[in-house]
């Protein structure tokens, strides 16, 4: 599905000085770097480190100070079509009356237009996808009655009936047992296999080494981006979950105090 | 009791109000935002009174554009005091709906004197003389122009919800994915809140300011107790607004009684009894569960 | 009723119609701050709409217009409300905005049944009076009944002050308020008792459909004006009264129900806290923002002079059009800015401008800060030395001394910037 000028060389991300607040109190601060194509990268930081944020500034969700983020080479908006978002769970109401098939369906929502109606190629898609996550026998069930293991992989199988290129998944693995994670990783390496390029955002570091590729560490700012080799160090995690930096905690409120307008990107 | 050929007209007007309320009222539910569908359905007064004063008539489609822009508004105005004026969204809602309805009431108290509307009328509607006000098309007879009115409104919000089905059903269920995949949750949401004050002044007439409300949310809350599937809730929902309808409008007419009054006792008590008998989700389902189970 | 003996307080009767409404006002004003606090604004409009069923019921059965028996009845049918709500939200997937929506309506189309149903009896003569409840008529209201009706309202004022501390930490931490040993349960149940109370005082002035604004809108208004739960209850309390009064006396001359007048006097006095509030309100923040608009543009005219002088080596006076050409600005605000700034004995125009001695430290100041700030966020935030200067160009200006001795400590007194360029210190 890649455009014809996006070659492999084309990063999958580039985040370039992204800066976003709430009430103008900065919760990601000058954050840049680049991710090539074809990783699996997980992104990690501790609890309000604006890792959720990050993902959702990236998807257009909230708005930017300053900076931008490119997917393959350009804005959102030409790529959108190749690109997936996965929710947290806690996101959407699960009492919501509707089946998991209707749930993975919207999937193929993004590439039809206004009027037309899902055919039946979109149904046959969506059933596949069911059938990769290990749901197929599921599939006309309401979504309250799934576990939140079950869940997370129903939202799994909605990203994977976009068919797109780029997925950003926030938080895939909270809530499910080890057999289901293990069986999620597989289905993400497999992506990845096939040139696909995949954001996780990950709390554990016991695992994240041996899943990951590459991995961005947050925490407001950004600490370290690179292939896990590289940046999986005993020094940058202790920088990432050693607190944020005091000054800058105290620039922030100054900021959200005064109301200072924001800057123009 | 006998009823006329009037009563039938008054009863179709009923359900004609209760079938786009219902529709609608399934979306508000699910989105919480039935509190908001209740502060358009009472802040549309204002722009009721105003176009009347101004035209002089009820039942022309510029009331109804004129008077649901009104409608919109209000939703701006929530808006704006919660995100801007950073106010908490309940307060939000009550400050906005009560500070309208009540420029409403000052003007319909003070300025107009018409038997057409009246502090009564605000309450709970005319469905009894609805009847009575026809509709002539080149001298020719052709039904009373509140079922018209009505009628197309029904027709606007069927075609809107079946036609963007996929978008209302995606933005109510995930909205920050349907604007990950392009879909503008802000745009449908304004959309809604559009037909929601649309159906409020056409429903004004007959059901008042204050019972529509009964009408959005009593059906639809019924039929979110008894199904999973969001097809079937709609349908489901239908069902119930007309049955109300029409059964509340025996009620009242045997007990000398608004009809609106009727129609919405009847809505509650369909609810009070599904509440407490529904299988699945009801206040016993845990119990009738185990003991279906048992025998 | 005569204008001129309202106005004069010369009738006794009119005298305490006034003063009553006026309580009624205030006294639910007072108990909305705290349901407000509590995030639970619309279930006073529950409430207020659940009454009617209530006082249809109460005549009904009594025949009379008798204000306790109607109170009693009022006060059932508005416990019940909340307890459906309860029922309806704890016992099924239905979620509270729609258990709420739900109730309010139907309890109100039962009312309107039985209203209706009332009226087209034939054999109760007194029954007129009962409309009063729908837009709230205290005009109407008989001497007798206003002696009940304000001793409930003293009365919900005594609990709220002998409460008045528990239910400060119920409204703000209910958890923190059970791990201290207060009895949540029972001041919970206190303040829903004295919520339902001050709406049945309160519809006899504003009436039952727009009850929820004199619970609501004097509490949200209060809220803009102070961050205090004290002050905020005493303003509540004081712009209730106020619309309670103005409203009384406006409905009095056009011969209208009370209620909706008393909200317009409410509404326009909670709009005019919303924007001129002198903190949080509309108008201060975009004051504030134009404040700090004003500042930055003169500190980055200062700063490039400053930097030009020093960059070129020299001291002669700078010209304008030199000034857009080594920094773009826009030439307005340009212009402008200079004026200001040498009106405020920043700069000296001679032959162009020139820095006076305190404009000379302003401007070595700001570029300090500029400096030191991408020089932190290239150490600390490892921040590309070329992408450091935008965020420095905001941030320079908001930094407080406190925060530069800070800064400049961290940084172990640095002399060179990321782009090596000195940091000036005097
Ligand atoms: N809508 C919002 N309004 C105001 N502040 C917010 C909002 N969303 C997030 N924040 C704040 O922004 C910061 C970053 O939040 P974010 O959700 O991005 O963190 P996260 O890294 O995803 O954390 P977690 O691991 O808990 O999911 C937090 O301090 C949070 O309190
Ligand atoms: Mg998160």
């Amino acid at each position: 599905m890649a455009d014809q000028n996006t070659t492999s060389a084309t990063p999958a991300l580039e985040v370039h000085d992204l800066t976003v607040s709430y009430h103008s109190k900065p919760v990601l601060w000058g954050v840049d770097f680049t991710v090539p194509q074809g990783t699996l990268t997980g992104i990690m930081g501790p609890n309000g480190a604006g890792k959720s944020t990050l993902i959702k500034s990236i998807m257009g969700l909230v708005e930017m100070n300053s900076g931008f983020a490119h997917i393959l080479g350009g804005p959102l908006e030409k790529v959108r079509q190749q690109v997936s978002y996965v929710p947290q769970r806690e996101s959407v109401d699960w009492n919501f009356p509707a089946s998991v098939l209707d749930v993975v369906l919207m999937g193929r929502y993004g590439k039809l237009g206004l009027f037309k109606r899902p055919r039946k190629a979109d149904k046959e898609a969506a059933l596949s996808c069911l059938e990769d996550v290990g749901l197929l026998p599921f599939k006309d069930r309401q979504i309250a009655q799934l576990s939140g293991g079950q869940q997370q992989r129903v939202f799994l199988a909605r990203a994977l009936a976009q068919d797109a290129d780029i997925y950003f998944m926030d938080e895939p693995f909270a809530g499910v047992d080890a057999a289901t994670e293990q069986a999620i990783i597989n289905l993400l390496k497999k992506m990845r296999e096939q040139g696909k390029t995949v954001f996780v955002v990950h709390h554990d570091l016991q695992t994240a080494p041996e899943y990951f590729d590459w991995m961005v560490f947050l925490n407001t700012r950004l600490v370290a981006n690179g292939p896990t080799k590289k940046v999986f160090t005993q020094e940058v995690l202790k920088e990432t979950y050693g607190g944020k930096l005091s000054l800058l905690v105290q620039v922030g409120d100054l900021l959200a105090e005064e109301g200072l307008p924001p800057r123009k990107g | 009791m006998t009823l006329i050929a009037g009563d039938y007209w008054s009863m179709l007007a009923g359900c004609l109000v209760a079938i786009p309320c219902a529709i609608l009222g399934c979306y508000l539910v699910l989105r919480r935002m039935v509190m908001i569908g209740d502060a358009i359905s009472h802040a549309v007064l204002p722009g009721i009174v105003l176009a009347f004063m101004l035209t002089d008539k009820m039942d022309t489609l510029p009331l109804l554009i004129g008077a649901g822009s009104l409608g919109m508004l209000t939703t701006f105005l929530i808006e704006f005091l919660h995100r801007k004026v950073r106010l908490q969204e309940d307060a939000s809602i009550g400050v906005t709906f009560t500070w309208l309805f009540a420029i409403g009431v000052i003007l319909v108290s003070t300025f107009v004197s018409n038997v057409h509307i009246d502090q009564e009328c605000v309450l709970y509607g005319d469905l009894v003389n609805i009847p009575f006000d026809l509709m002539e098309i080149g001298g020719k007879e052709m039904g009373p122009v509140a079922i018209w009115t009505l009628g197309l409104v029904n027709l606007c919000v069927l075609a809107f919800v079946w036609i963007f089905y996929r978008q209302l059903f995606i933005t109510t269920f995930d909205p920050s994915f349907a604007v990950a995949i392009g879909i503008s949750a802000t745009l449908w949401h304004y959309a809604l809140m559009g037909a929601v004050s649309m159906v409020s002044v056409a429903s004004f007439e007959s059901v008042g300011a204050i019972l529509v409300v009964a009408f959005l949310v009593a059906p639809a809350a019924t039929a979110y107790l008894l199904t999973d599937n969001f097809k079937l809730m709609l349908g489901l929902s239908v069902l119930f607004g007309i049955a109300s309808a029409i059964l509340g409008y025996l009620l009242a007419i045997s007990l000398n009684s608004s009809a609106a009054g009727g129609m919405v006792t009847v809505a509650g008590g369909i609810f009070g009894l599904v509440f407490v008998l529904s299988p699945r989700y009801g206040m016993f389902s845990k119990k009738l569960r185990t003991l279906f189970k048992v025998a | 009723m005569n204008w001129l003996e309202f106005i004069t307080f010369d009738n006794a009767l009119i005298r305490n119609v006034v003063l009553g409404s006026t309580l009624l006002a205030l006294s639910s004003s007072v108990v909305g701050c705290f349901t407000l606090l509590r995030k639970r604004a619309l279930v006073g409009d529950a409430v207020s709409h659940s009454v009617l069923p209530g006082v249809c019921l109460a005549f009904l059965f009594q025949g009379t217009k008798d204000p306790l028996v109607l109170l009693i009845g009022a006060f059932i049918t508005g416990w019940l409300s909340l307890l459906t709500i309860d029922l309806i939200t704890k016992r099924s997937r239905i979620p509270e905005d729609a258990a709420t929506g739900l109730v309010l309506s139907v309890f109100f189309g039962v009312g309107i049944l039985l209203l209706t149903y009332i009226q087209h009896l034939p054999n109760l003569a007194n029954q007129s009076g009962l409309d009063s409840f729908l837009f709230g008529n205290i005009l109407s209201i008989s001497e007798k009944d206003l002696y009940v009706f304000g001793a409930v309202a003293i009365c919900l004022l005594t609990c709220v002050w002998l409460f008045y501390k528990e239910f400060q930490v119920l409204s703000f931490d209910e958890g923190y308020a059970s791990t201290i040993g207060m009895p949540v349960k029972g001041l919970r149940l206190l303040l829903t008792t004295l919520t339902v109370l001050a709406v049945v005082v309160g519809i006899q002035s504003v009436g039952v459909v727009l009850m929820a604004a004199l619970l609501i809108t004097p509490a949200a208004a209060a809220r803009f004006l102070t961050n205090r739960l004290g002050p905020m209850v005493i303003i509540a309390a004081i712009i209730g009264a106020t619309a309670g009064l103005t409203g009384t006396f406006i409905s009095s001359a056009f011969r209208t129900p009370t209620g909706p007048w008393i909200v317009m006097a409410l509404s326009i006095m909670a709009l005019g806290a919303f924007f001129f509030a002198p903190k949080q309100g509309i108008l201060a923040k975009w004051i504030r923002q134009r404040h700090w608009n004003r500042q930055i543009q003169d500190e980055n005219i200062l700063k490039a002079i400053f930097q030009f002088q020093l960059d070129n080596n020299s001291n002669d006076p700078v010209q304008t059009e030199t000034l857009i050409k080594w920094r773009p600005m826009e030439a307005k605000q340009l212009r402008s800015g200079l004026k200001r700034l040498s009106s405020q004995g920043y700069l000296e125009q001679n032959n162009g401008w020139l820095l006076t001695q305190v404009g000379q430290k302003r401007g070595e100041r700001i570029t300090r800060l500029h400096r030191l700030w991408e020089t932190y966020l290239t150490k600390y935030l490892k921040i590309a030395p070329d992408h450091v200067h935008e965020d420095a160009e905001s941030i320079e200006h908001i930094i407080t001394p406190e925060l530069e001795l800070e800064l400049e400590k961290l940084l172990d007194y640095p002399e060179k910037d990321p782009h090596d360029s000195s940091i000036p210190r005097s």
